[in-house]
């Protein structure tokens, strides 16, 4: 029986968030709280391979308390149990110190239950670094395997993972050792219409949730603030593209018009069979 | 196998959950179920809440929950296109508690509302669309949801599934609702700054007033128009029945549109920022539009009742009132281990005798009346304020000369007569 933990974490929407023009950083305020929606494939692979090979699905997630909503969202998906670290000391954590915390907790897991394989999301759509993922598999000493798009399989009892890592062109099939922590693509699955039964054991469930102190030999200097050595010296808004061409003039004649440029720059296009 | 609750409620606005917190409260197993993302998401008023309801409730709720100011002025516009005859009441006395009523926005305030019910024990399941009773040997027994393996059952089943109740047309409670029994409202929230709302409308800090618009607003359909102040934002909206609209080709869009730009509004929202535009049906069909409200094993509760009361903008607090007297015959009905028709028959009993049922008989004819005839609003209006204008513009005609003239202004005898009449058949049906 798997066990399989996927790590979570609950995001401001970015398609709806506001900047502070001033300091160019998220109004996490002016948008909603939603689960990473990366996370949520990653969820739904867990529960599809337990589903495949049967086992246990957790989740795990380090965030301030309103973060259960998030962990109760993977419940909805088919997750049977949710944790959570929430403490002050977490706090300003970069991504160094978050794989850090998470690693602490996962291994508190383990220790109830030992853990084959964690699932993470390629990214969070807030911090938009996908290494969080790799940092954890980097401090368990196991195989990080990012980029993937399909898990052709899990074999528990000879202890292998095989998958395939999206490319530029292409994809690599790798087999790794188990356990070891994969880093999902969107395109790996597609999360459904959720259950009733699911809606209901989500609004009933409590996840487990442990403050620093219940983090057996946890090194506070490695947590929150204190532990993270990224310095952010400068954030900027993405510059937009100047120049370009403004067509105007009724919706035909711009049409008219712009199959005259595309013609006349088709060198741009690359189309398949098409002899010219 | 599908899971059994003692109640399913459909639908988290202020009727569902005053029903899910009662029952709750009273430690029963009750299932709230809600189309939105989230209790509010999908809900719309004009953003008056009256506290008396909302307190029989949860007593002193306004310490707590997200309410935007408490009204202490409220001033109604009669409206022509480019006059007004505002009358208005002003009361120090509701700027502290107990209070009168209070803005809100719904998506804030009908969330916080959920929550304390979820905290009495009600579990609450969003974004789950409820496709039809169960009906079993002629009792519904639960609900079919659009999820998979959707089915949950329930000894009764609560129908706060807001206007239109489809719901409870399917049950054949009700037949749908003609165009002169809905009207149509639309809404923007705007975005000022604090300061300049208190400047504008004259108050102090953390106080609100709210103005009803009647007459040109609504182009002389019966409806209202009306401006509402929040902590820093407004709300301006338009309700008219639904067959008006249909019957003098207007978009409701267009409708507000020409209200935010009238003359003597657009003074008061210069310089704001559209948040958001919300447009909903508000059932406004009144007593002779009530379908029938119990059933063997279901209630229906709020907008799917009909329960506005459109003369006085009431609606969200008789919602509240229908939500606890459902509870209650529930509770009833369970001691009792009957949940027949029979069984469940004293929520409509104490529905009707309460204020609920018997505001909507003292205004039973209003709607339709003047719906019936719009020249209240079309000619009587104009009439008035250009008496008002006639009476107070000094122009050196003696005051004398003045009252004569504004009585020769209302026709000949046989128009006298007419308005007269109209005067009294008003008071008739709002008596």
């Amino acid at each position: 029986m798997l066990h399989i933990v996927a790590c979570i974490k609950q995001v401001p929407d970015t398609k709806v968030i506001k900047m502070n023009p001033k300091t160019n950083t998220m109004d996490r305020s002016s948008a909603p709280a939603i689960l990473n929606p990366y996370d949520a494939h990653a969820v739904e692979e867990a529960v599809r391979l337990k589903k495949r090979y049967g086992g246990t699905v957790s989740v795990l997630t380090m965030g301030p308390p309103p973060a259960v909503k998030a962990i109760k969202k993977c419940i909805e998906i088919g997750a049977d149990e949710g944790y959570m670290i929430t403490d002050r000391a977490f706090a300003g954590a970069d991504t160094l110190a978050t794989s850090y915390a998470l690693t602490k907790a996962l291994e508190k897991i383990s220790a109830i239950k030992p853990i084959d394989l964690i699932i993470c999301g390629k990214m969070t759509i807030d911090g938009d670094t996908g290494q969080v993922g790799p940092g954890i598999a980097r401090r368990l000493d196991i195989p990080p395997l990012t980029s993937v798009k399909k898990v052709v399989e899990i074999n528990r009892e000879r202890g292998y993972a095989l998958i395939h890592r999206k490319l530029e062109d292409g994809y690599e099939v790798v087999q790794s050792a188990l356990p070891c922590l994969l880093s999902v693509e969107k395109e790996i699955n597609e999360v459904p219409y959720s259950p009733l039964p699911n809606m209901i054991r989500a609004a009933r469930y409590q996840p487990t949730i442990w403050s620093v102190d219940d983090l057996e030999g946890v090194d506070r200097s490695q947590l929150g603030l204190k532990g993270s050595p990224t310095i952010v010296a400068k954030v900027w808004p993405p510059e937009k593209p100047k120049g370009g061409e403004m067509l105007e003039g009724e919706p035909a004649e711009q049409v008219a018009r712009l199959m005259d440029i595309l013609l006349a720059k088709r060198e741009l296009f690359r189309v398949k069979g098409v002899e010219r | 196998m599908a899971e059994k609750f003692d109640v399913i409620v459909v639908g988290a606005g202020p009727a569902g959950t005053s029903c899910a917190y009662t029952l709750a409260k009273a430690g029963v197993n009750v299932l709230l179920l809600e189309r939105g993302e989230y209790p509010g998401s999908k809900n719309v008023m004009g953003g008056v809440l009256y506290r008396k309801m909302m307190e029989d409730i949860i007593p002193g709720f306004y310490k707590e929950a997200p309410v935007e100011r408490p009204i202490v002025e409220q001033r109604f516009m009669m409206l022509d296109k480019e006059s007004a005859l505002t009358f208005s009441y002003k009361g120090l006395e509701w700027g502290r508690e107990p209070y009168n009523n209070f803005t809100v926005l719904r998506a804030k305030f009908d969330q916080w509302f959920a929550d304390q019910a979820v905290r009495q024990g009600a579990l609450l399941v969003n974004e789950t669309v409820v496709l039809e009773c169960i009906v079993e040997d002629g009792r519904v027994v639960g609900v079919r949801t659009d999820r998979p393996d959707g089915d949950v059952y329930a000894d009764v089943v609560v129908l706060a599934d807001g206007v239109n109740s489809l719901l409870a047309k399917s049950l054949g409670f009700h037949k749908e609702f003609r165009p002169d029994e809905v009207a149509l409202a639309v809404m923007e929230v705007l975005k000022l700054d604090k300061k300049t709302i208190e400047d504008r409308f004259n108050l102090e800090a953390d106080q609100g007033c709210t103005i009803e618009i009647f007459g040109d607003a609504t182009k002389g359909i019966l409806g209202t128009a009306w401006l509402y102040t929040n902590k820093d934002s407004l709300n301006i909206g338009v309700g008219t029945m639904l067959s008006g609209l249909i019957k003098h080709k207007l978009k409701p869009y267009e409708l507000l549109e020409y209200v935010k730009q009238h003359p003597l509004i657009r003074p008061y929202i210069q310089g704001s920022e559209q948040q958001e535009y919300l447009a909903h049906l508000i059932p406004e069909g009144g007593y002779r539009s009530m379908p029938k409200i119990v059933g063997s094993g279901v209630l229906v509760v709020g907008d799917a009742a009909q329960l506005v009361n459109a003369i006085h903008r009431e609606g969200s607090n008789m919602a509240m009132t229908s939500g606890v007297l459902a509870a209650e015959a529930i509770l009833a009905a369970k001691e009792a281990g009957d949940f027949s028709e029979k069984a469940l028959d004293s929520y409509r009993v104490n529905l009707m005798n309460s204020f609920v049922g018997q505001d909507l008989q003292k205004y039973k004819d209003a709607t339709h009346h003047f719906e019936k005839f719009p020249h209240y609003f079309e000619e009587y209006i104009p009439l008035l304020t250009r008496a008002a204008s006639q009476m107070f513009t000094v122009d050196g005609s003696s005051k004398w000369d003045k009252q004569k003239k504004i009585w020769r202004d209302l026709g000949s005898p046989g128009k006298k007569f007419k308005i007269a009449r109209d005067i009294y058949n008003a008071w008739k049906v709002m008596k």
